[in-house]
C-alpha cells in the first residue's frame, strides 16, 4: 500500500474561493477504512483533515499540510424510523438526502442550513444552525447518539449519556475529535411540505431588533436580511420572515405537499432562468448595484402585497439554492463571509458600530443577514443567547489587505461584547480571537479532551493551525 | 509586458540547457531551485552562481520521492512562479537495433518525470491561480522518425501532456509553455551531425523568451516553426522513404 502522502493529489477550495489548498486525499467508506487511515496516518507523521461537501467559507475543510479525508463516500441512510423519526445516516449523507427521505413520512430534518448540500457529519463538527435556532438549537441537539472514530484507534458510542465529554466535544469540534462514522438524529414531525410565512419590512436596526423579540416566542423560523449599503437613519433597514409549521389539519392535502417532486426550486427568478441568475447578478456586483437590489428589495417588502403565503420547506430553507454555483458571481477573488454571534443586551449596538465602520471604511457587505440563536451544552459552539450577522465581502487582490484589517478589528468589537464566531464561515479570525472568544478554560477542556482522542494531534484543518486550536 | 519570475524550479539542471536556463535566471534575480542526479554538477553551478541557487540532487525516476521533494522546494523558496521539466536523455539506438530497455528509460525520463513534476506544479498553480510550467520538449515529438522511435515519442507524448495541461490549468491563469527546441549543442547531442545546431545560450535565451510572453507552443530557434510546419506534412508514404 503506498503511503499516504502519495496519495492522488487535488487543488480543494474554500466554499468561498477565497482560499485554496492541495492535498493528497483519501475517501474511505467503512470505519474500518477509517481507523486503518488514521493508524496509517499517525505511522506516517501525516495529519489528516476532514471535509464533506466542501461547504465551509473559509479553511475549515483544507488541509494543505496534510492529506483531506473525503467524507462523501459514507452515502447512506441506514434506517429510518416512520413513527418516532429517528434517522440513522452515515455521516457523508447530505441535509438534500435526508429531507428527500424523510418528507415522505411527514418529517423534516429538526435543523437546516441555508443550502441542503451539506454532509450531516460536516453539520455535526460544526454543529451548523438553521433559522430555527433560538427554538430548536443546532444540528448537535437533533442528535441522539453517534458513534465517533478517533485517531487514538477507538470506535466509541458517543451521546448524552455515553462518552457525554467526548459528544459535547466532537459535536462543535471541527472535526478534531475523531470521524463521526454514524449519527442517529431526531427529526420534525409535520403535517404539511408548506409553511405559513410572513414578510414584515423593517425600517432601521432598532425596528429590527423589536420585531425579532415581538416574534421570536411563537415563530418557528425567523431571518432577516439587512440593507448593509444604507446608512443614516435607514442604517439597519431590511426584512423579516418569519414562518410557522401548520398544524394537523390546517393543510387539506397533505400527501401532495409532502411528495418531494413538489419541493423542487423555483425554475424562474423574478422571470430570469435560476441557470442565468449568477450571470444577471454578476451585473450588479458593485456597491451601486447591490445599493439598487438592496432597495428594489426593501421597497417590494415595504408596498408589495401584504398578509401571509404558504411556501414549501426547500423553498423557504435553502435560499443558497436558488442560485446554482452563487459563489460564481464572486469569481475571481471569491469573497468572505464574515458572522459574528454577539449576546442579545449588546447585539443592538454591536451591529449597529459594525454597520457604520464597514461603511466609514468603504467595505460595507453586499449581503447581510440577522438570525436569533441559543445557547446549548457543546464545548466550543458558536451558539449562545443572542444574534448572529452573516455578511458577505467580495474579495480582490485589491482590497484583501483592507478587509482583513476591518475583520480584525470588527473581531474586537464582537468579543468584547462577549462574542463568538462560526468556525464554518471564517477565514480572518487570528489566534487572539479565538482564545478570547471561547475563553482559556474551555480550550483547555477541549485540548485535553484531544491529547485522549488524538493524542498525536493527527487531525487538523488549515483553520485549525491558523487559529491555534493546539496552542497552550 | 514580460513577465519576470521571483521563484523557479529547473529540473535537469546539471548540464546542457538546464544549466544555462538556472544561471541565467540566477543572474537576473530568480530564486532558483536546480534539480538534477548528479550532485557534483550542481554543486559546481550553485558554487558559481551564489546564493540565489539552491540545489536538489534528486534522480526524476524516483517518483515516489517526487512530491516531498517538491513541497519541500516551494517551502524552501517561499513560493513557486516556474517549473521547467528539462530532464531528458537520447541514448543512441543503432540501425536495426531494438532495445526495449533504452525504450523505456527515455520515457520514464522525458516523459514519466515530466508527468509527475508537472502534475505537482500544476496542481499547485491551479490553487494559487497564477504561474507558469514549461517542458522542454522537441521538434523530435512533431513526427515519428525512423532512428529512434522511443525518443520521438516521450516527446510527441510530452507535447500532447503538455496541451492537454494547458486545457486544464489556463483557465486558471497559469500558462503551460512547450518549447520545442531544434538540434543543441549539448552533452546529449555530442558527437551528432545534426543540422541548425545552436548553442546553449541561445537556445536558453529562446526558451526563457517563450516562457517570460507565455507562449502556448515555440520552436527554438523560430525557423523550426516553418521547417516542421512542412516535415509534419509530408504524407507517410513519401516519409517513410526519406531518410530525415
Amino acid at each position: 500500500m503506498r503511503p499516504l502522502a502519495l496519495a492522488p493529489r487535488r487543488v480543494f477550495d474554500g466554499y468561498g474561493f477565497a482560499v485554496r489548498g492541495v492535498s493528497p486525499y483519501v475517501r474511505p467508506r467503512s470505519a474500518e477504512e477509517v481507523a486503518s487511515i488514521f493508524a496509517r496516518a499517525t505511522a506516517e507523521g501525516i495529519s489528516v483533515g476532514m471535509r464533506g461537501s466542501g461547504r465551509s467559507y473559509g479553511d475549515a475543510a483544507l488541509n494543505s499540510a496534510g492529506i483531506v479525508m473525503d467524507m462523501t463516500g459514507f452515502d447512506k441512510v441506514l434506517s429510518f424510523d416512520a413513527e418516532h423519526g429517528v434517522a440513522e445516516v452515515e455521516p457523508g449523507v447530505t441535509i438534500s438526502q435526508l429531507w428527500r427521505h424523510a418528507l415522505p413520512h411527514g418529517y423534516w430534518p429538526s435543523v437546516v442550513s441555508g443550502t441542503m448540500a451539506p454532509t450531516l457529519g460536516g453539520c455535526a463538527a460544526m454543529n451548523v444552525h438553521g433559522k430555527n435556532h433560538f427554538k430548536v438549537g443546532g444540528t448537535g441537539d437533533s442528535i441522539l447518539e453517534a458513534d465517533l472514530a478517533t485517531p487514538a484507534g477507538e470506535l466509541l458510542r458517543v451521546s448524552r449519556t455515553e462518552n457525554a465529554d467526548l459528544f459535547h466535544g466532537a459535536v462543535a469540534g471541527f472535526g478534531m475529535l475523531g470521524t463521526f462514522t454514524r449519527l442517529k438524529l431526531k427529526l420534525k414531525k409535520i403535517h404539511s411540505g408548506t409553511m405559513r410565512v410572513r414578510q414584515i419590512p423593517v425600517g432601521n436596526l432598532a425596528e429590527q431588533f423589536a420585531v425579532f423579540e415581538q416574534e421570536e416566542a411563537g415563530a418557528d423560523y425567523l431571518v432577516s436580511w439587512v440593507d448593509c449599503i444604507r446608512g443614516g437613519s435607514g442604517l439597519g433597514r431590511g426584512q423579516i420572515h418569519v414562518a410557522h409549521y401548520l398544524k394537523e389539519g390546517e393543510d387539506a392535502d397533505p400527501k401532495r405537499t409532502l411528495d418531494p417532486t413538489r419541493q423542487d426550486l423555483p425554475p424562474h427568478i423574478l422571470g430570469v432562468p435560476r441557470s442565468l441568475v449568477p450571470v444577471v447578478l454578476k451585473m450588479f456586483n458593485t456597491r451601486h448595484g447591490m445599493g439598487l437590489l438592496n432597495l428594489g428589495k426593501y421597497l417590494a417588502a415595504r408596498f408589495g402585497p401584504k398578509g401571509a403565503y404558504l411556501q414549501g420547506h426547500t423553498a423557504f430553507a435553502f435560499l443558497l439554492d436558488y442560485v446554482p454555483n452563487f459563489r460564481s458571481v464572486y469569481e475571481p477573488g471569491g469573497f468572505i463571509q464574515y458572522q459574528p454571534f454577539v449576546p442579545k443586551e449588546a447585539a443592538p449596538q454591536v451591529f449597529g458600530e459594525i454597520l457604520r465602520r464597514t461603511q466609514a471604511a468603504g467595505l460595507p457587505s453586499f449581503l447581510g443577514v440577522m438570525k436569533r440563536h441559543r445557547p446549548d451544552a457543546f464545548l466550543l459552539s458558536h451558539a449562545l443567547d443572542g444574534y448572529s450577522f452573516a455578511m458577505d465581502y467580495p474579495v480582490t487582490a485589491s482590497n484583501r489587505a483592507d478587509l482583513w484589517k476591518l475583520c480584525a478589528v470588527l473581531s474586537d468589537l464582537v468579543v468584547e461584547a462577549g462574542g463568538r464566531f462560526y468556525p464554518a464561515k471564517d477565514l480572518t479570525l487570528r489566534p487572539t480571537d479565538f482564545r478570547r472568544a471561547w475563553g482559556q478554560e474551555r480550550i483547555a477542556r477541549f485540548q485535553s479532551l484531544r491529547r485522549r482522542a488524538d493524542p498525536s494531534g493527527v487531525l487538523q484543518t488549515d483553520w485549525a493551525r491558523r487559529v491555534g486550536v493546539d496552542e497552550a | 509586458m514580460a513577465a519576470s519570475f521571483s521563484t523557479a524550479i529547473i529540473v535537469g539542471a546539471s548540464s546542457g540547457l538546464g544549466e544555462a536556463m538556472v544561471r541565467k535566471l540566477a543572474k537576473e534575480g530568480t530564486r532558483v531551485a536546480a534539480v538534477a542526479r548528479r550532485a557534483s554538477e550542481l554543486d559546481r553551478i550553485a558554487a558559481e552562481c551564489g546564493a540565489n541557487v539552491r540545489v536538489y540532487p534528486h534522480e526524476v525516476r524516483d517518483y515516489d520521492a517526487t512530491p516531498a521533494l517538491f513541497d519541500r522546494i516551494v517551502a524552501d523558496l517561499g513560493g513557486c512562479d516556474l517549473v521547467v521539466y528539462n530532464a531528458g536523455v537520447m541514448p543512441r539506438v543503432e540501425e536495426s537495433e531494438y532495445d526495449f530497455h533504452k525504450d523505456r528509460e527515455m520515457i520514464e525520463i522525458n516523459l514519466l518525470g515530466a508527468m509527475c513534476w508537472l502534475d505537482l506544479a500544476a496542481a499547485h498553480m491551479e490553487a494559487q491561480r497564477r504561474g507558469t510550467i514549461c517542458g522542454i520538449s522537441s521538434v523530435a515529438g512533431d513526427r515519428g522518425r525512423r532512428g529512434n522511435p522511443a525518443y520521438h515519442t516521450s516527446k510527441a507524448g510530452l507535447t500532447t501532456f503538455m496541451e492537454a495541461l494547458r486545457n486544464r490549468v489556463s483557465r486558471y491563469g497559469v500558462n503551460v509553455v512547450t518549447v520545442k527546441p531544434g538540434p543543441v549543442d549539448t552533452p546529449m547531442t555530442k558527437g551528432l551531425k545534426l543540422p541548425l545546431m545552436i548553442g546553449v545560450d541561445e537556445a536558453a535565451d529562446g526558451a526563457l523568451a517563450l516562457m517570460r510572453a507565455g507562449t502556448a507552443e515555440g520552436y527554438v530557434p523560430a525557423i523550426w516553426g516553418p521547417i516542421m510546419w512542412v516535415i509534419r506534412n509530408v504524407p507517410s508514404v513519401v516519409f517513410r522513404r526519406t531518410n530525415i
